[in-house]
């Protein structure tokens, strides 16, 4: 059984199939309809809502898209929709602004984008421009062109987050904590199918042994697509989102080693003490409804050649490490990527940390190249980490996404490189060796040509940018 | 009728109804989750849910079609194939080549072959994947290029010509040829498209159709079945969204839920997903086009030799009238004395091409907007300079290629105030100062004007019909033949109506767009929906004052000079005695006045000889104008839209809200089809950006901080309903100064030497290709100087 509350009501489920998306939950379930299917992919926001989780003494409001996250991962969860706003018939201060300042027309992104722009509301008291778009940049709208969206969320600066849910605060809390005492784990079966709910490793390690073709899910971003685009119907599904020792960070003197079921935005803040243009890149991957879900350990399993982590991870060379049958192991990061969405992850074996080494002496870029700004994915990713001595490339080590059938260093680059002073001069060999490290191939983002030109063209682009005197502004996104 | 006594309305404080920013009429229902979408309705007991399997392949014949395992799936109730269909099984909106299933022919990757069934929409769409289907491929053609030399049309090509275009270009100082490629779009509606059909009886059905063409699904339900129209209603509260894609292409799936209505005897529903709805529906037309053009030292046109040729895939659907929109609009704002006009609908293995915002008219204009740029750099001068002197002017040079003539035209004043207004001419030299200095980054900056013909080029569809009843509550129901995609329209007919009765626009409801109360209407389109039916329904209301009026006259025993309606009350005789609305609506109906009233209106003024392609299309032009800046990265082609300044001829606006929400969201919507919305099918004719993770319009941040919109404050000159202007489609082609500015911005890595050709939608890619061609350009250039 599973146990959350749906809004203010208690919910107990247990014979549903596994795969059943929140969103198909509650349209043709509970058939609340109010929350919309837009795409049932996780690309346009549409279906968004809200889920609070009590952490730390209060709770925790985040947005998610209901059609890619499972139900199961609800467990001791509040999930709050569209229709749950209203105070006693009275519109929500969010709802008020969107209908003030006419942010809606045909209406059917607009629950969504309410769902997002209650979880700004309940989390940022003095929304930027930049706040706002980062929290509504995965909510598409086709009508409006967003600008009474976005005066609809700046209207609300200052006005205070307290709201009904304020007042409710402390009883929800209450209940979702005692759900959590109550059942810490729990699971879902529907005839020979299961969601199971792990809440530590020694548990997930025996599940996995026990049902070896489940599939884990962290977020989820990736594999629900499998269920709602190519409607798979996975057996077992075993859920890593409550295993507390996959959920942690750990600083220390010379590394960061991230749990890895954390989400990309609990990562945010640690990245961004260490490595700050990881963390910047970080906020153009997916939407925050992706990064509110999605996993570091997610985005490294699946091994997609245009994950946006692992190029980084690969120029920080990072290590992996991994549980399983066979115990405890660490993998270089450069060794664990086999072949297309191939890893040497062992049967029934998980990710259980990324441990990222500090290197003070290595400067770190990060590069994005997508055809929309926000929530794309990269044509080209680059990560460069270089570390000079006596003004010559010491060490480099650099990370590609969208060059090859894996996330790849490009070997050649780099030792065409080593030795050499880090000019517009000196990078032209290692320019060059990446025609011999890649041979890119032509998709629906770009054409190979296109993706080695704007990769010799982003070590250049390093080299400015490290020798920056005047501050020119050299990425649109710097322009202002 | 026992209990006559009145409800509320009392004591109605109005001023005028219309010219204000009124709320949406369904903004709190949007926002609270309560507005009611096809897909949303609790569907009766009993309600099958659909799924339609499709071909893999674009040309080809099918050799075998198992689909014994579809029917065994679990969940399936029954399998619909073409030889179930009992009436007519082309459902073609105008000319015939749209069979709703094939079981033999295939023409383009996406053609729907049978639909399924079952319990659940999830089981009807797994029962799909077991269908064994096999095929006999044929090599598509996807060329447009290729279809255009091999005269692989859907429609005859057709013609305009005015003066004599070739001596003139012969006799011209100067001369330039180009060609471009101008990208489709997918619509992207939120809300994809769905049907829910419900039995009814006599072969009646109730259909729950998202479309902005009712009573084009009402005929086609009612064909497809074998029944009369009479039999079918069409049920249409709101879309949500629907920018051209709802009007034809709405229909199929109204029809193959009602014929497996028919054979169930349950009801059905049938929605697309995502993927499934951009792979089997028509988008916007990709074009090819091509000028060659004489022009004077300054840059004054003296000739041109334009051709179009839009992409129409397999079939005609919308085609004739999209590639002639397109060739109406191949002139833009501009006035060319010797003109011809080519236009071609080029037949390719892929879906149908159709309606979408503008309607061929964006893919015109860009081929002379092109132009425009071209003949600036040729001659030296800033663009901004070859558009004002090339613009319509007065007698002489105000004579279109179709030869209609532009009056009343704004243009050159509303270009000079924004030309003002966003400080063009000092923004200019900043940026010519700036890009010097900017090694890697460049920025580019554009105005461009549109001019847009509103009425349809099909006359008679330029009508339509609206119902109001009083109740004898004093309430008023609006009922009219348009329909609600978030346009606004239903917010802009309350106003019309409220202004007519001089009541307070709260006593108005409107419902559902329904075929059995206003028949025979025309789609939503064409910008048309509030010039048409605002008319139509100003017409009912004026009808029903008058009978009051008249009852009032004869039972207060004056005269009917005296009666009036202002502020929610009717005033009579030389004492202006008055009594409230509601009164009076209890009052006619105890005195038995009808109190329901049809409107109709029918554009005024407008024809067309096509066989000489000359006459007056158009009752008039909305016009505007767009300066766009942007920043260009010469290292990978990315860039951003960093200002949009705006100035929109909307007429007398009805409410400037809704306005600047059709003008900003279309200006947005433009933008997209210009930069990110790439659709690409592969070499075997397969959409390949078939979902929003691989099509990509704009998201939030792609909104440029500085977005400054107003409206041009000038009535129509024409008798339009309360002097406004249409505003759906004109706006979506202010983004044309985007791609402009791009090009700007590019250019200046030639000092503004070369006018870089510069295809749509213009990806980073396309940016980053030509910035590496214009600079060997310029090399080239520099070297052969020295």
């Amino acid at each position: 059984m599973i146990r959350f509350l749906l809004n203010d009501q208690d919910i107990n489920e247990e014979n549903c199939a596994p795969d059943t998306t929140v969103l198909e939950y509650l349209r043709t379930k509970v058939e609340q309809r109010g929350t919309k299917e837009g795409c049932a992919s996780g690309d346009c926001g549409a279906c968004t809502v809200v889920l609070a989780e009590a952490t730390n003494g209060q709770l925790r409001y985040q947005t998610v898209n209901s059609c890619i996250t499972l139900l199961g991962s609800l467990h001791g969860k509040q999930l709050l929709t569209v229709e749950h706003l209203k105070e006693q018939g009275a519109l929500h201060p969010v709802q008020q602004a969107m209908v003030d300042l006419h942010g809606s027309q045909c209406g059917f992104c607009t629950p969504g984008f309410i769902m997002s722009l209650f979880a700004l509301y309940k989390n940022c008291d003095q929304p930027t421009r930049a706040d706002v778009e980062n929290a509504l940049a995965g909510n598409l709208c086709r009508c409006t062109g967003y600008r009474p969206i976005i005066d609809a969320a700046l209207s609300l600066a200052g006005k205070g987050a307290s709201d009904i849910f304020t007042k409710s605060e402390a009883s929800t809390y209450l209940r979702l904590t005692g759900i959590l005492k109550q059942h810490p784990s729990g699971f879902i079966e529907h005839g020979t199918r299961r969601f199971l709910i792990p809440t530590n490793d020694d548990e997930l390690l025996a599940q996995l042994q026990r049902f070896p073709d489940a599939k884990l899910v962290a977020g989820g971003t990736d594999l629900s697509l499998s269920i709602t685009q190519q409607l798979q119907q996975p057996e077992t599904l075993i859920y890593s989102g409550r295993v507390q020792e996959l959920m942690q960070i750990e600083e220390s003197a010379s590394t960061l080693k991230i749990g890895a079921a954390v989400t990309y935005s609990a990562m945010q803040s640690s990245l961004h003490k260490y490595f700050i243009s990881f963390a910047d890149m970080l906020e153009r991957l997916g939407s925050l409804q992706v990064r509110n879900q999605g996993t570091l350990g997610g985005n490294v399993a699946n091994a997609s050649p245009i994950g946006d982590t692992p190029p980084v991870l690969l120029a920080l060379d990072a290590t992996i490490h991994v549980r399983s049958p066979n115990g405890r192991e660490t993998f270089p990061i450069n060794t664990f990527f086999t072949g297309y969405r191939q890893t040497k992850l062992p049967a029934s074996g998980f990710i259980e940390s990324i441990e990222i080494p500090l290197q003070p002496e290595c400067q770190l870029y990060v590069y994005k190249i997508s055809k929309r700004l926000d929530d794309d994915i990269s044509a080209v990713c680059a990560a460069f980490s270089i570390a000079l001595k006596d003004g010559k490339v010491n060490d480099v080590r650099l990370g590609f996404g969208g060059m090859a059938a894996t996330p790849a260093r490009a070997l050649k680059a780099e030792q065409a490189l080593i030795g050499q002073s880090f000019t517009e001069q000196g990078i032209l060999a290692a320019q060059k060796a990446l025609a011999e490290d890649f041979s890119p191939i032509d998709d629906v983002r770009a054409s190979g040509a296109y993706r080695l030109k704007v990769a010799q063209n982003l070590l250049l682009r390093a080299v400015l940018e490290q020798d920056n005197p005047t501050h020119e502004a050299l990425e649109v996104v710097q322009y202002a | 009728m026992r209990n006559l006594k009145a409800s509320g309305n009392t004591a109605i404080q109005t001023s005028s109804a219309t010219g204000v920013a009124r709320k949406h009429e369904s903004a709190t229902k949007h926002v609270s989750g309560e507005a009611i979408y096809v897909d949303d309705m609790l569907e009766p007991r009993g309600t099958l849910f659909g799924a339609v399997g499709y071909s893999p392949i674009a040309k080809g014949r099918i050799t075998s079609l198992d689909l014994s395992s579809v029917r065994q799936a679990e969940g399936v109730v029954d399998v619909l194939q073409l030889e179930d269909i009992p009436g007519h099984t082309d459902i073609g909106a105008v000319f015939g080549g749209d069979p709703i299933l094939t079981s033999d022919e295939i023409k383009y990757q996406g053609q729907p072959i049978f639909a399924v069934v079952a319990q659940s929409e999830l089981q009807a769409r797994r029962a799909v994947k077991q269908a064994k289907i096999e095929f006999a491929e044929q090599t598509p053609t996807l060329d447009v290029v290729e279809a255009l030399n091999t005269q692989q049309f859907v429609r005859p090509s057709h013609f305009m010509t005015h003066g004599d275009a070739k001596t003139a270009l012969d006799n011209a100082p100067k001369r330039l040829k180009a060609e471009q490629h101008v990208g489709g779009q997918e619509h992207f509606y939120l809300e994809g498209q769905v049907a829910l059909v419900i039995p009814a009886e006599d072969g009646g059905m109730l259909v729950y159709s998202s479309t902005q063409h009712p009573s084009e699904v009402q005929k086609l339900v009612a064909e497809v079945l074998g029944v009369p129209a009479n039999r079918i209603t069409v049920d249409m509260r709101r879309m949500g969204g629907g920018f051209g894609g709802k009007e034809s292409q709405a229909a199929a799936w109204a029809c193959m839920a009602a014929v497996l209505v028919s054979k169930t005897k349950r009801p059905v529903k049938l929605r697309l997903p995502r993927t499934d709805d951009m792979t089997m529906t028509g988008k916007r037309h990709p074009f090819y086009n091509t000028y060659d053009i004489g022009f004077d030292k300054d840059g004054l046109i003296q000739a041109a030799d334009i051709m179009v040729a839009g992409n129409c895939g397999h079939s005609a659907d919308l085609s004739d009238a999209i590639v002639d929109r397109a060739m109406f609009h191949a002139d833009n704002a501009y006035y060319l004395a010797n003109v011809s006009i080519a236009g071609h609908r080029c037949m390719t293995n892929t879906v149908s091409h159709t309606a979408f915002r503008g309607f061929g008219g964006p893919q015109g204009m860009m081929i002379i907007e092109r132009a425009m740029d071209d003949i600036a750099r040729a001659v030296g001068k800033d663009p901004l300079d070859v558009r004002k002197l090339n613009l319509y002017g007065d007698a002489g040079r105000d004579t279109t290629p179709y030869h209609q003539l532009v009056e009343h035209n704004v243009l050159n004043e509303l270009i000079e105030q924004l030309e003002l207004s966003s400080d063009y001419r000092a923004r200019r030299s900043d940026i010519n100062e700036w890009n010097k200095n900017s090694r890697i980054l460049k920025r580019g900056l554009a105005l461009t004007p549109v001019k847009f013909g509103i009425s349809f080029t099909l006359q008679h569809l330029n009508q339509a019909g609206a119902l109001i009843h009083i109740y004898t509550d004093g309430s008023i129901q609006v009922n009219h033949g348009g329909t609600e995609m978030g346009q606004g329209l239903h917010t802009k007919i309350i106003q019309i109506v409220a202004e007519a009765l001089a009541i307070d626009a709260n006593e108005i409801h409107i419902t559902a767009t329904r075929t059995d109360k206003v028949p025979n209407t025309s789609p939503t389109a064409a910008s048309s929906g509030t010039d048409l039916n605002g008319q139509a329904a100003k017409n009912a209301a004026l009808t029903l004052k008058q009978r009051i009026c008249e009852c009032v006259a004869e039972h207060k025993q004056c005269d009917l000079d005296t009666v009036y309606f202002a502020d929610g009350r009717v005033y009579w005789g030389d004492q202006s005695e008055s009594m409230s609305f509601t009164d009076a609506a209890l009052f006619a109906y105890e005195n038995r006045v009808s109190l329901s009233a049809t409107g109709y209106y029918k554009t005024p003024k407008i024809w067309y000889d096509r066989d000489n392609a000359k006459g007056r299309p158009f009752f008039y032009f909305a016009n505007g104008a767009a300066v766009s800046e942007v920043v260009v990265d010469t290292l990978t082609g990315e860039y951003r839209v960093i200002g949009v300044d705006i100035l929109h001829d909307v007429g007398r606006s009805l409410n400037p809200a809704v306005d600047l929400g059709q003008i900003e969201g279309g200006f947005i919507q433009g933008m997209g089809w210009l930069t990110t919305e790439e659709l690409k099918w592969n070499h075997q004719g397969a959409l390949i950006s078939n979902g929003p993770a691989t099509y990509k319009i704009p998201a939030i941040s792609d909104t440029p901080e500085r977005f400054n919109v107003a409206l041009f404050e000038r009535d129509n000159d024409e008798e339009t309903v309360y002097h406004s202007k249409a505003v759906g489609e004109p706006p979506f082609m202010l983004a044309i100064s985007v791609w402009s500015a791009l090009r700007d911005a590019i250019s200046s890595l030639s000092d503004y030497a070369i006018s870089p050709p510069l295809d749509t939608p213009a990806t980073p890619e396309r940016v980053l290709n030509a910035i590496e061609a214009t600079r060997q350009q310029a090399q080239e250039i520099k070297e052969s100087a020295l």
